[in-house]
C-alpha cells in the first residue's frame, strides 16, 4: 500500500492556516471525536498506537500521559516543546509555519486526555515567523469556538498561550524549558520529581514535542490501528518527519514511514551532492553518534539506530561527503555543546570544554598522539553523573569520531589542518 | 503592583507596560512575564538592555535586579552591551558549515571592518556567529534582525548587508 503523508498534508495549502480552511480539509474532526470519548479512552488509544516522543528521547507518549495523576488539587498543564534547537533539526518549524491548527488540535486533545485547561507552547525565540503564525491561529481558534470556555460546544475549557524563548539550547531539555517558562535561567531540575507530577509552576505537566502532538491529532482521527500499521515493528510506529541537510542534492523535510533506511532517504532527496561519495552521516541531530558508509541499510527508527550505537533523536539527518574533514565537523559540534552547557554539573561543564579544546588543537594541526589519548580518556567522563542528558549528547559525535575515524584523526595529526576548499557548496542556482 | 509614580517611563515605555499587563492573566506568577518583558524592552530600547533598563524591568515586575541581569546574560538573544542598528546572526553550525558558512563569516568581517560582536564604525551593524537556527535545508543562512536569509552566497551576503540602512 502506498504511504499517505499526513503530517505534511497541508503543506502547500495556505488555506489551512485558517480554522475554516483547516476544517474544510478535515481538521478538528479528531478533537470532536476525542471529546466524545472518556479522557481515559483517549490515553488508551494513544498508548495502543505505540507513539513514541519525536523530540529526541523516544519516550512512549501514552505512558507519559498516564503518569499524570487523575485527581489532583492543582491545575494541570500541557507544555508543547517547540524549542527545536538540536543542530540539523527544522521539522517542527515546517509544521508550525504551514499547519498550526494540526498542532493546536493535538494540544487540546492532550489537555482533554489528562485534564489540563491550559497549554503553553514554548517556541524558540528565533522562530519569529512561526510564532506569529501560531499567535494568529490561536486568535482564530478562539474566535471559532475551538479554544476558550466552551471548546466545540462541549463545555470543556482550554486556553493556549504562545511563549517565546530567548536563545538557549538547554531550554529544549524539558525541565530547563520549565525553568525558562517560569522566568528563570534554563537550568535543568533535579529529577525526580518528574514533570508529570511536579512540572510547570509546581503543577502536574505533560511536555511533548510539536511533532508528537501533531501525531496525536491523526491517531484520534484515524485510530491507533492505522498508526500501528506504519513502521517496522510495534515498538517503532507511525509516520515520521526526517529533516535532511548537508551534502545532498535536495535538502528538506521528508515524511516517510518510521524506519525507512538511510539509503532510501538519500535516494528520495536526489542523492549525494553532485554525485560525490558519502563519508559519514548523523542520523538524529548533533547528539547522535556518526555513522558511515557501511551503515546505509539501517532503518532510521528508535531501536534499530540504538542497536547500531547511535540514535534517532530528532531525526535530523546531516550528510557529509568524501571531501569533508570529519575532525572539523566534530569540533564544530563540540564547540556547540561547550557553549550550550548550562554549567550546573562539573563533568558536563568541564568535559565539553576539554573536548572542544583538544579537538581544536588536533584540527589546527598542532595536536599530538598524547592529545588523542587525552581525548579518549575524557570522553567517557563527560556524561553520566549529571542532571540532564546534554553531557551524554556531547559525547556522541566525539565517541563516533574516535571509533570510526581514527585514521583520519591521525592524518590530521601528521599533516596538519585540512585546507578548506572554497566555494564548493554555494549553489547560486538554488538561491531565490 | 509597581509604584508607577516613581518608575521611569522613558526607560520602559508605557506601551510595553500595557502589553505586559495584558499578558498577566496568562500566567500564575509574575516572574513568568520576565522573558516576554525583556523581549519587548530590548526592542524598545534599540536592541540591547542597559543597566538602567534592567533595573526598570526589575522594578516593573518586582524582581531583584540581579536576577534580571542573570537572565539577560544567560540567553543569547538578550544583549547587555550596545549592538548595531541591525543585528546579524550567521549560523555556523554543522549544516551551514558544510555549505560554506565559514567563508560568509569572513565576508561579514570585510564588509563591516570590525570583529564579531563589535559595532561597525557607522553604528549600522553588529554580527555574531550563531548556533543552528533551524534552517538547515536552505544553508548557509543568516538572520538579519527578525528575518531569515537563506541559500546565501558571498555575493548575496554583500548585497543584503549593503542594502541595510
Ligand atoms: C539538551 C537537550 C535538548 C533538547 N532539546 C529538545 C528540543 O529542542 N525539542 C524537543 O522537542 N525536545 C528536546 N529535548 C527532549 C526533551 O527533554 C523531552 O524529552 C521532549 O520534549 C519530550 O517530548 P516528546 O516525548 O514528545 O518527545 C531535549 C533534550 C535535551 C537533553
Ligand atoms: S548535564 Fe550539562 S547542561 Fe545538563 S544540567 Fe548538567 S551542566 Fe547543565
Amino acid at each position: 500500500m502506498a504511504f499517505e503523508k499526513v503530517l505534511t498534508r497541508n503543506v502547500g495549502h495556505p488555506e489551512a492556516l485558517g480554522v475554516r480552511g483547516y476544517r474544510d480539509r478535515g481538521g478538528y474532526d479528531a478533537l470532536a471525536r476525542a471529546l466524545r470519548m472518556a479522557p481515559e479512552e483517549v490515553v488508551e488509544e494513544v498508548k495502543r498506537s505505540g507513539l513514541r516522543g519525536r523530540g529526541g528521547a523516544g519516550f512512549p507518549c501514552g505512558m507519559k500521559w498516564s503518569f499524570v495523576p487523575r485527581q489532583h488539587p492543582k491545575p494541570k498543564y500541557i507544555v508543547c516543546n517547540a524549542d527545536e534547537s538540536e543542530p540539523g533539526t527544522f521539522k517542527d518549524r515546517l509544521l508550525m509555519e504551514n499547519d498550526p491548527h494540526q498542532l493546536l488540535e493535538g494540544c487540546v486533545i492532550a489537555g482533554w486526555a489528562v485534564g489540563a485547561n491550559t497549554t503553553y507552547i514554548y517556541i524558540r525565540g528565533e522562530y519569529t515567523k512561526a510564532a506569529r503564525i501560531l499567535e494568529e491561529a490561536v486568535r482564530d481558534a478562539y474566535a471559532s469556538g475551538v479554544l476558550g470556555e466552551n471548546v466545540l460546544g462541549t463545555g470543556f475549557r482550554h486556553d493556549i498561550h504562545v511563549h517565546r524563548g530567548a536563545g538557549a539550547y538547554i531550554c529544549g531539555e524539558e525541565t530547563g524549558l520549565l525553568e525558562s517558562l517560569e522566568g528563570r535561567l534554563g537550568q535543568p531540575r533535579v529529577k525526580p520529581p518528574f514533570p508529570a507530577v511536579v512540572g510547570a509552576f509546581g503543577c502536574p505537566t505533560v511536555i511533548n514535542n510539536v511533532e508528537t502532538l501533531c501525531c496525536v491529532t491523526h491517531i484520534l482521527q484515524r485510530g491507533a490501528d492505522w498508526f500501528k500499521g506504519i513502521g517496522p515493528d510495534e515498538r517503532n510506529t507511525g509516520p515520521k518527519l526526517y529533516a535532511i541537510s548537508g551534502h545532498v542534492e535536495r535538502p528538506g523535510t521528508y515524511e516517510y514511514p518510521l524506519g525507512i533506511t538511510f539509503r532510501e532517504l538519500l535516494e528520495g532527496c536526489g542523492g549525494m551532492y553532485k554525485g560525490r561519495g558519502l563519508k559519514a552521516y548523523i542520523p538524529g541531530g548533533a547528539s547522535a553518534p556518526m555513522l558511515g558508509v557501511n551503515d546505509q541499510e539501517i532503518p532510521l527508527a528508535f531501536d534499530h539506530l540504538a542497536r547500531a550505537g547511535s540514535m534517532l533523536g530528532s531525526a535530523a539527518v546531516i550528510v557529509m561527503d568524501e571531501t569533508t574533514c570529519v575532525v572539523r565537523a566534530t569540533l564544530r559540534l563540540s564547540r556547540f555543546f561547550a557553549h550550550e552547557s548550562c554549567g550546573q554539573c562539573t563533568p558536563c561543564r568541564e568535559g565539553t570544554n576539554w573536548m572542544a579544546k583538544i579537538l581544536t588543537r588536533i584540527e589546527s594541526g598542532k595536536g599530538t598522539e598524547a592529545d588523542l589519548d587525552l581525548l579518549a580518556s575524557v570522553v567517557p567522563n563527560v556524561g553520566g553523573i549529571s542532571l540532564c542528558a546534554l553531557g551524554d549528547a556531547a559525547q556522541g559525535p566525539v565517541k563516533s569520531l574516535l571509533a570510526k575515524f581514527g585514521d583520519e584523526i591521525r592524518d590530521n595529526l601528521r599533516h596538519g589542518r585540512y585546507p578548506l576548499p572554497r566555494q564548493r557548496f554555494f549553489d547560486p542556482g538554488a538561491a531565490s | 503592583m509597581t509604584n508607577h509614580a516613581t518608575a521611569d517611563h522613558s526607560i520602559l515605555p508605557e506601551s510595553v507596560r500595557t502589553e505586559i499587563d495584558a499578558l498577566r492573566p496568562r500566567y500564575p506568577t509574575t516572574e513568568a512575564l520576565l522573558l516576554p518583558t525583556l523581549h519587548r524592552a530590548q526592542r524598545a530600547a534599540g536592541g540591547w538592555l542597559s543597566p538602567e533598563t534592567i533595573v526598570a524591568v526589575a522594578d516593573f515586575l518586582e524582581l531583584p535586579p540581579a536576577k534580571v541581569a542573570a537572565v539577560v546574560s544567560f540567553y543569547d538573544m538578550f544583549h547587555d552591551h550596545p549592538v548595531g542598528r541591525h543585528r546579524i546572526r550567521l549560523c555556523t553550525n554543522l549544516s551551514c558549515q558544510l555549505r560554506g558558512a565559514e567563508e560568509l563569516l569572513e565576508v561579514l568581517g570585510e564588509e563591516f571592518g570590525v570583529g564579531e560582536d563589535e559595532v561597525s564604525a557607522d553604528g549600522r551593524c553588529s554580527y555574531v556567529q550563531f548556533e543552528c537556527l533551524g534552517s538547515c535545508d536552505t544553508a548557509p543562512m543568516m538572520m538579519v534582525d527578525d528575518e531569515y536569509h537563506e541559500n546565501l552566497t558571498p555575493e548575496r551576503v554583500r548585497q543584503i548587508v549593503r542594502a541595510l540602512d
